[in-house]
């Protein structure tokens, strides 16, 4: 099983953000050269969950174009550290909007292969 | 008999609950209910706190800094200090500082220099590895990183899992096997640099517990030089058995804070609740689940200081701390459940801590040592002789 987010990217729009319910979990936001620029969870307080989040990600791009990909996770917290670690190990720093906001030390991981 | 606190317990006490109910608890508000960790100015800040009250750094003998404060006392705090949403797993987010490892206490000199004395100051964090893929319960059987003499250096290979804060530690505690044959009598411990080639966390292991997680790690041909042997050669056991041991007690007394919590909502929920026109707390079945609470709280709050009073006194606590253990994480186990049940919806709902408290204590029936090994360290020291 791969540790890493590695399904399809989609392009990050109302039609495809509908098709998603308020479900918890973890997603990506991507230019469109495929980029990843946000690694963001959807937790316990956010307002419908997946669905509300990345409707706020898509409002907040302000007619940008964007891509997405997601994962339906109850455990949100630990997969959000591990996905931001697994990008710090493949791309050797944090996305970019990650490295702004992030304020708490964040471990190392050498995933094998 | 209820244990009488004296009249500096009980300053504590009161301050240390004040301390979580408008500081600690308010913060939470704020964060993800899954939350680990706080924002780390207002962590620099409870902390000068902590300092000022004369209690940061629990745990830590006065030599080396410490405030001289007792097993009792402490487990007291710990009831307190687990009273809130992340308390089970991170009481108070861990702004009353720590002991670190009890283990480097008994280092040597240079050791203290590079691993000690910066975990104190609070620069380095560190990390515990006992626990394989092969079990975690039997050590003395279960390790096989094994660790062959070259030259002055150890070369250590093999894998730990469930281990916890490896990803972001500066260095680590962990025992590999250096006698195939022999058994408890051929482990060592060692002290390994995060930063060592041949040291990979390889993945986060997923569980119950969102908020802190555990990690697997691999060892590959990783040197480490003579002087990082944490005491004796072929020693290590004692030092894993020590810490297991000594780690029963606030595991314990962990879970029965979130218990004392947990029936405190329950009690206050359950009268202004209202069903087919009457309180909850009218109700014969709710009314008993509050007192299979208290009896469940009660019996495991007195087995914990029982034991805590045992170590005070120097006198052996083996059996007292796991029964604690054991008692600690079952009763409050229990008592989360009825909460929740008390409450309905609402007690499954993240909106209310239970929910949080209901996945981490059933990790707490397995981590620091199963019920059942609690229960065979138990018969061995009432009936004697070593099972197999």
């Amino acid at each position: 099983m791969s540790i890493r987010l590695d399904k399809p990217f989609q392009e990050l729009t109302p039609e495809n953000i509908d098709k998603l319910q308020a479900q918890l979990g973890v997603y990506q936001i991507a230019e469109p050269d495929g980029t990843i620029s946000y690694i963001g969870y959807a937790g316990g307080r956010s307002l419908f969950g997946l669905n509300g989040d990345l409707k706020k990600e898509l409002e907040n791009r302000n007619g940008q174009p964007a891509l997405f990909r997601h994962e339906v996770n109850m455990q949100y917290m630990s997969r959000h550290e591990e996905l931001l670690m697994l990008h710090v190990a493949d791309f050797g720093e944090l996305p970019e909007r990650n490295r702004r906001e992030r304020n708490h030390k964040l471990g190392r991981l050498r995933p094998a292969g | 008999m209820d244990y009488q606190m004296t009249d500096e317990q009980r300053i504590i006490i009161d301050m240390v609950r004040k301390f979580v109910r408008e500081e600690i608890v308010p913060l939470e508000d704020k964060l993800d209910p899954d939350a680990g960790e706080i924002d780390p100015e207002d962590h620099a800040r409870l902390v000068e706190m902590t300092k000022n009250m004369g209690l940061y750094g629990l745990g830590i003998p006065p030599e080396f800094g410490g405030p001289e404060i007792d097993v009792t006392t402490m487990t007291l705090m710990a009831f307190e200090m687990a009273q809130h949403r992340a308390g089970l797993y991170n009481p108070c987010y861990s702004v009353f500082g720590g002991a670190g490892l009890a283990q480097l206490y008994e280092a040597t000199d240079a050791q203290k220099e590079k691993y000690l004395y910066p975990v104190l100051r609070g620069e380095k964090g560190a990390f515990f590895g006992l626990t394989e893929p092969s079990g975690g319960s039997d050590p003395a059987r279960a390790i096989q990183t094994r660790a062959v003499k070259d030259g002055s250096d150890w070369v250590l290979n093999g894998a730990k899992i469930f281990i916890s804060g490896a990803d972001r530690a500066d260095f680590g505690i962990l025992f590999a096997r250096t006698d195939a044959e022999k058994g408890r009598g051929g482990i060592t411990c060692f002290l390994i640099d995060t930063d060592m080639p041949g040291f990979n966390v390889r993945r986060v292991v997923h569980t119950l517990r969102s908020a802190r997680y555990a990690t697997e790690i691999s060892i590959e041909d990783l040197r480490v030089p003579e002087e990082n042997v944490l005491g004796e050669v072929n020693k290590g056991f004692a030092i894993a058995n020590d810490r297991l041991s000594r780690q029963r007690i606030p595991y314990a007394a962990g879970c029965v804070g979130v218990a004392m919590k947990a029936q405190e909502m329950a009690i206050e929920y359950c009268k202004i609740r209202e069903t087919f026109g009457a309180p909850l707390a009218t109700r014969q079945s709710i009314q008993w689940m509050i007192v299979d609470n208290e009896i469940d709280i009660r019996t495991a709050r007195h087995i914990c200081l029982e034991a805590a009073q045992k170590a005070d006194r120097g006198e052996s606590f083996r059996t007292e701390a796991a029964m604690a253990k054991l008692l600690g994480s079952e009763a409050g186990g229990r008592v989360v459940d009825r909460a929740m049940q008390i409450h309905g919806g609402y007690g499954m709902t993240k909106d209310l801590p239970l929910e949080r408290w209901y996945r981490e204590m059933r990790i707490r029936r397995i981590g620091e040592g199963p019920s059942e090994v609690q229960r065979l360290v138990m018969a061995r020291d009432l009936i004697g002789g070593s099972f197999h």
